[in-house]
């Protein structure tokens, strides 16, 4: 079984401040992460591995630094690592990226694609489904479960919106995969030696079968047209009084919404 | 268009830098660069204060065959049979768009009933495209994609919209990938630009910190997936009229097979998004069973328990519960806010609710921002009180 995954790194949102004045994130000393989901992703594929044999390749699509989140992979046990970057990647909306990363994982050869649901930072949820289109195979999101894998057939559940579906693929297909599905391992002493040690290839844009006009910022259809706070309106009608009168106005409020 | 930097204007004072929400721009021998980061988000364009940032155009950009489509198209999205929320909702602001730009609004049923199309129509569409084969009654992403990306390429409308719920999420990504074009996921409003006709496609992004404005310019149609129960939906119509028209499918293949459906709502699932009344708990709750006096009070509301991120990470009440960016949107009529902050990230999930009150001691906390109505008070006073006198009204 080849399994490839793809994992983005992101800055850790839960970080990330506002700077209230000029309206833009604060970007200085916000650490740098794996996606949470990704972890996932790379679990699922160790566990495969682990049971049906084979070999796990992660890929990111990324700045030169995001190496070190290729580095964190193979400190959890991943066999190989590839970094896909170049600078005419750069500006590439979920379109242009999943063209991207699936002209990589063709050159690499694959019999399972695994994604993470989403990325924290855009939170789309877009790439793992665009890249199974581009790569003309089946699909399951949101895996919340393996049921049963074989060479040519895998049955997993689906997380829905109301429950859950059973759903079974062909393989070759892409999973993409939510935080239900295991628990990631943390990187082993082994591990994190190999990780040190690990040569990570580079693939440029001369590198991959890709057209020019399908990456990074021209090949991406949407753009960026601005970026601003959130606002909010309300009406901020304190209460007055001491605490009876006060219940007693918002009991009448409630009352006047028929609420009572 | 790519940004470039007029090396000869800049002076290298770096204010450029400062505002680059990306930290794309650094400077570098006394002059800005532009790093792979650029977002072409033009925000440094009105900053240099001596015009040395500059946006250029491509050479050989694609001709522009946009006339040729037109009209808005929602995805109806249906489950069990039952078209759901999110399609009255899509044809709400879809209705809306359509308006602005002169054009129908259709929409397409996959599976379910001649009455449920009918029901579209009453809501607001124009035009419904049912494929009414049984075997669509259940989602299965590889015909789904199939057939509206087939319904897309023969109508060619300018703008189709889903519900940015598992489904839509799930396989309207591959549609666009096969079309070529721009799909922005997750939209909580969604505007046009007269001038251009463009979709304004507005969308939080980095965990609800900040809003982003997506555009589309150069590709058709423009695809979103729109947050459920953002969107208001349009008043019922029994009377309203328009066009049905059922279409066969022929040669569907499908690599994945849906074996079951399981509705697990009893057990895992609250019921927030459709409760008319909410009242959602905090940290300032400081204990978990905080949430049994909020129980109380929802009952007596005839309405149902929320709670903050907070509140779920200290373990006082399931994950299920929570409202927000990582946890559900909702709309309720009424939604009581009990020692919450009102960070974005809570404040993007009830922001649409019709009247908000919230209960909090600080009178700083930005909770008060949203609300209605507010009391500044220690909630442990305030909502025993409630109860007492809404269980004395009752008798
Ligand atoms: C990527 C990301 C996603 C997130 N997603 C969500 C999400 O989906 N939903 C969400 O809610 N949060 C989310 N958060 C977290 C969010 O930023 C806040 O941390 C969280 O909402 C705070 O919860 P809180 O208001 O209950 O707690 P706090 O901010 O601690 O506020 C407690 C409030 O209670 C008041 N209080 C205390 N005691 C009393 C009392 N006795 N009587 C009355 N008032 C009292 C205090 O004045 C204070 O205002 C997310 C954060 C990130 C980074
Ligand atoms: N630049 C990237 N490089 C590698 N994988 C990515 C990249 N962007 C997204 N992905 C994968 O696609 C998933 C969904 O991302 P998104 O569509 O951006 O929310 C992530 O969890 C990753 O598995």
């Amino acid at each position: 079984m080849k399994i490839v995954i793809c994992i983005k790194q992101v800055p850790d949102t839960s970080e990330i401040k506002i700077d209230p004045v000029t309206n833009t994130l604060i970007r200085e000393g916000v650490p740098s992460i794996i996606n949470p989901y990704d972890l996932h992703a790379i679990e699922a594929g160790l566990q495969i591995k682990e049971t049906k044999g084979g070999k796990v390749t992660v890929i990111t699509m990324g700045p030169p630094q995001a190496e070190e989140a290729l580095r964190e992979a193979i400190s959890m046990g991943v066999d190989e690592a590839y970094l896909i970057s170049d600078r005419a990647f750069a500006g590439s909306d979920t379109w242009a990226t999943s063209y991207t990363l699936s002209k990589a994982i063709n050159k690499l050869g694959y019999d399972i694609v695994i994604c993470g649901k989403q990325a924290i930072d855009g939170d789309t949820a877009q790439v793992g489904p665009e890249i199974a289109e581009f790569l003309d195979i089946p699909h399951i999101s949101y895996v919340k479960k393996i049921e049963e894998i074989e060479d040519s057939f895998i049955r997993v559940q689906r997380l829905m919106d109301d429950g859950y579906d059973v759903v079974e693929s062909t393989i070759p297909v892409l999973l993409t995969v939510v935080k239900e599905l295991n628990i990631p391992r943390l990187p082993s002493l082994r591990g994190k030696m190999a990780a040190k040690k690990a040569s990570i290839p580079r693939l440029t844009k001369d590198d991959l079968d890709v057209k020019e006009e399908n990456i990074g910022l021209k090949g991406s259809p949407t753009k960026v047209k601005n970026i601003f706070a959130p606002q909010f309106k309300g009406e901020r009608k304190i209460l007055q009084g001491d605490l009876e009168e006060q219940v007693n106005e918002l009991i009448q409020i409630l009352k006047d919404l028929k609420c009572q | 268009m790519p940004i470039i930097i007029k090396i000869e204007k800049c002076t290298g004072c770096g204010q450029c830098t400062d505002s680059c929400p990306y930290s794309a721009i650094e400077i570098k021998k006394e002059k800005a660069f532009i790093t792979e980061f650029c977002n072409d988000c033009r925000l440094c364009l009105s900053i240099c204060p001596e015009g040395a940032i500059a946006e250029v155009a491509y050479r050989n950009e694609p001709p522009l065959l946009k006339d040729e489509y037109r009209g808005v198209l929602i995805f109806a999205e249906q489950r069990r049979g039952q078209v759901a929320s999110v399609s009255l909702e899509l044809l709400g602001v879809g209705r809306k768009l359509a308006n602005d730009l002169g054009v129908e609004l259709s929409a397409a049923l996959f599976g379910s009933s001649e009455k449920e199309a009918k029901e579209l129509i009453k809501w607001g569409a124009d035009r419904v495209y049912h494929v009414n084969d049984p075997s669509l009654d259940s989602f299965n992403d590889e015909p789904y994609s199939q057939i509206l990306y087939e319904l897309i390429t023969r109508y060619k409308p300018e703008i189709v919209l889903a519900g940015a719920t598992a489904i839509g999420r799930s396989f309207i990504p591959r549609v666009a990938g096969r079309l070529k074009t721009g799909l922005t996921a997750d939209c909580t409003s969604l505007e046009i630009d007269k001038e251009t006709r463009n979709l304004l496609q507005i969308r939080p992004a980095f965990g609800g910190n900040i809003m982003a404005t997506i555009v589309c310019p150069e590709h058709r149609p423009q695809m979103a997936t729109v947050r459920p129960r953002v969107m208001k939906r349009n008043i019922y119509d029994p009377k309203r009229e328009g066009e049905i028209i059922t279409i066969p499918i022929q040669n569907i293949k499908s690599r994945t097979r849906v074996l079951f459906s399981i509705n697990d709502s009893s057990e895992s699932f609250v019921n927030l998004q459709d409760a008319e009344v909410i009242v959602s708990g905090g940290r300032g709750l400081g204990n978990p069973e905080g949430f049994n006096m909020l129980r109380q009070l929802a009952q007596l509301l005839g309405g149902t328990v929320g709670a903050s991120r907070a509140a779920v990470d200290e373990g006082w009440i399931p994950y299920r519960h929570q409202v927000g960016q990582t946890g559900k949107t909702v709309c309720p009529k009424i939604y009581i806010a009990c020692g919450i902050s009102g960070a974005v990230q809570h404040l993007v999930g009830m922001q649409s609710s019709d009247i908000i009150i919230a209960i909090n001691k600080n009178p700083e906390a930005p909770i008060f921002n949203v609300s209605t109505y507010g009391i500044v008070g220690d909630l442990y006073e305030v909502i025993p009180l409630l109860i007492k006198k809404l269980k004395e009204a009752k008798q």
